[in-house]
């Protein structure tokens, strides 16, 4: 593997959840270790099961692994770290304030930035010499700060306003204004992620276009403040071999093929390692030490009865929805989990049944979109498609802020402004105008929409009364009874929330803090839909088999854990555009 | 002695606002005038409930003032230690008054103001 070849002191894995950093991590600290290094691995998986794969319990300590001798791990939980934040700031004045001033407090410190920022504390202390760290060749962490938080910290106006004076401008250093460490500290491990000679980066990605894309812009923005040491590895591509046994093998390492063929020129240039994907479970360290061997292995011959479990379709699902005649239908899930897919196919299944239907879609290509609307088909003259643009908007809410908020700031407080409106709540709020706008249409038809604000975006704004405002205004002098967004999509009655995630363990466990999230604002997801499943296609080849195999402690934590109710919507073999496809893909079968 | 302005603002979701639907004028006025105030020898100090709530739990007038009107009622302004004002934001004129600043200087136009280390703009 190119990416161990000569590395440096600081190894950091990134990808989005369900690539297999973790994995990926796991393996090249064995490997490093058994060539004689000293490693410590540094997990900050909330799913991490780094404990699990060395059969022994790690946790917040550095804790020696007995199986590989020079190998020590930690665990650090950057929820549990946000929430001893949190604690720090909220406990002292617990019981003395009312009740709903401190679980406003609470939730104004429940965001993204705070937990991430919390986690980057966490390991400030691993990336600066000290005694702590002394007796390691190599310390490998399986995910890397974000382009936005080290931009954060690199700012000058950053310290001079927070830490110096306990107060002051950027709102996602606010978390760092109640941390322990002091600035030299925060400096130091900024300068040593920034130094070549010390920290390399590993992009993990999966041969996906959109996932690629992604990587190329965390590339660039990585690349940008410094992060100049960068290695791309792509993991679990289905070789060849499989293709020859099955249609949709077939179908898979064609479209994994051409995704990197039209890899972006940026991503091209990076030293590369492939990974092939394996028919045995990540779990164990003897599959470990396989994981990053590039001689082909014999796949184990699978077991040929088909999976039999239960997987009521999309369709069934649409079945429900449609007995209201008409209401707002939301699919909420991480990037890349096919929201987009998943709403188009199931506008078109109530387009179909004769209902009238808006689809908004926030696809950036929409070629959904277009599709559904070139084709002609009579079924789908009661549908209507439309887009938020989450870029534009974002933008135009970037410009109004800085025109108005940042027309007073001096250099520095306009810097910190503008990395303020980089960070990731505020493509959020910036949609948020659009969403409400939208959404009021579900009273006479139905809505499907593939965005949707979080339950921490939603409980900030309603806590502000920004949502009142904003709703008074449009309703102008219209003397009507309304209902906030936050009401409406509190209503089951009138709104269906349906959770979107993968038959995959980090994919799951985040749909599950989603729905945590939206519960909180008193918001209960109707239902969750597991796309493409490979357990419910009826594939032959023993790769996939296994895959299958494999997905079914997934479904299984899903329908009996986490949802009330829960389609399974097989892998294609084609890509779902286009009607017949988009109906194909619900399990249609009228 | 100059007299002790404080601000108990709302929770702020952050200090810029950013977090808002939309920008709210009056804190980036306030904001100008409190940069004012202060350039004429005002004693002001500001207080945000998400950052600082254990200021408010600490002052009896404050937390007194929370249970009986929740926090929609901020901000509270106490001068000297005693309620001036809630509810909204003072304008300069008050300001001037609490911070006892000659009435010929309110008259003059701010010099661009700036609000480099306040809270809220």
């Amino acid at each position: 593997m190119n990416f161990l070849n000569h590395p440096p002191r600081f190894l950091f894995f990134t990808g989005k959840g369900g690539v297999g950093k973790t994995s990926i991590a796991c393996a090249s600290a064995i490997q490093l270790a058994e060539s004689g290094k000293r490693v410590l691995l540094v997990s900050t998986d909330p799913a991490s099961n780094v404990g699990q794969v060395f059969g022994i319990s790690i946790g917040n300590q550095i804790t020696a692994v007995p199986a590989v001798p020079r190998l020590a791990a930690l665990e650090i939980d950057p929820q549990a770290a946000a929430q001893t934040y949190r604690n720090r700031i909220v406990d002292p004045v617990r019981g003395i304030l009312p009740e709903a001033v401190v679980k406003g407090i609470e939730e104004q410190l429940s965001g993204a930035c705070t937990t991430e920022i919390a986690a980057f504390d966490e390991f400030t202390a691993l990336l600066i010499d000290s005694a702590l760290t002394a007796d390691y060749d190599h310390i490998l962490f399986d995910t890397a700060p974000t382009g936005h938080t080290i931009r954060l910290l690199q700012l000058p106006g950053a310290w001079s306003g927070f830490l110096e004076a306990g107060i002051g401008d950027a709102s996602c250093l606010g978390p760092l204004s109640g941390l322990a460490k002091q600035r030299e500290q925060y400096q130091a491990a900024v300068e040593a992620l920034a130094d070549g000679q010390r920290t390399r980066l590993i992009l993990v990605a999966r041969a996906q276009t959109s996932t690629l894309r992604e990587v190329a812009r965390t590339h660039e923005e990585l690349a940008a403040i410094g992060l100049q040491q960068q290695y791309l590895v792509i993991n679990g591509i289905l070789p060849v071999a499989e293709a020859d046994h099955d249609a949709l093998a077939a179908a898979i390492y064609k479209r994994e093929q051409a995704a990197l063929n039209v890899m972006p020129e940026v991503l091209k240039a990076l030293p590369q390692d492939s990974v092939a994907l394996k028919a045995f479970d990540l779990v164990g360290l003897a599959a470990l030490r396989q994981l990053l061997q590039t001689t082909p292995q014999a796949t184990p011959a699978a077991n040929q009865a088909p999976i039999s479990f239960n997987k009521p379709s999309l369709s069934q699902l649409v079945d429900s929805i449609a007995a209201d005649g008409h209401g707002l239908v939301m699919l909420m899930g991480k990037g890349g989990v096919g929201k987009t897919t998943i709403a188009a196919a199931i506008a078109v299944e109530l387009a179909q049944r004769g209902f009238a239907v808006h689809l908004s879609t926030s696809d950036p290509a929409a070629h959904l979109a277009n599709t559904i609307n070139s084709v002609p088909n009579s079924a789908l003259e009661n549908m209507s498609v439309s887009r938020i643009d989450p870029h534009a908007e974002t933008e135009r809410y970037r410009q109004q802020v800085l025109q108005t908020k940042g027309a007073q700031l001096d250099a520095a407080g306009r810097a910190l402004l503008e990395e303020d409106l980089r960070s990731p709540c505020t493509e959020e709020i910036a949609v948020f105008q659009a969403f409400s706008r939208i959404i009021r249409e579900a009273g006479k038809k139905f809505v499907v929409m593939d965005t949707a604000p979080t339950g921490h975006t939603l409980l900030l704004l309603d806590a502000t009364g920004a949502y009142h405002r904003e709703v008074a205004r449009q309703m102008d002098n219209a003397h009507l009874h309304f209902t906030t967004p936050m009401m409406q999509l509190q209503d089951s009655g009138q709104t269906k929330v349906l959770i979107v995630t993968l038959a995959e363990k980090t994919p799951v466990l985040e749909a599950a803090n989603l729905q945590a999230d939206l519960r909180r604002a008193g918001i209960e997801p109707w239902a969750w839909v597991i796309n493409n499943s490979v357990a419910a296609t009826s594939t032959s080849s023993p790769l996939l088999r296994q895959r299958a195999i494999n997905e079914m402690h997934e479904i299984k934590s899903v329908a009996e854990q986490h949802a009330r109710r829960y389609a399974v919507v097989p892998m294609l073999k084609e890509e779902p555009v286009g009607v017949p496809r988009l109906l194909e893909l619900a399990g249609n079968r009228h | 002695m100059t007299k002790s302005i404080e601000i108990f603002d709302p929770a702020l979701c952050c200090n810029t606002g950013v977090c808002g639907v939309d920008a709210d004028q009056a804190l980036i006025s306030f904001a100008a005038d409190v940069a004012w105030a202060k350039q004429n020898g005002a004693q002001i100090e500001r207080f945000n409930l998400a950052q600082q709530p254990l200021e408010f739990a600490n002052n009896l007038v404050v937390r007194s003032f929370l249970e009986r009107s929740g926090q929609e009622a901020l901000p509270l302004i106490l001068v000297d230690g005693e309620f001036a004002l809630a509810g909204r934001y003072p304008n300069r004129l008050e300001l001037a008054r609490w911070a006892e600043i000659a009435q010929a200087v309110v008259e003059i136009k701010p010099a661009g103001a700036c609000c480099s280390g306040s809270k809220c703009c």
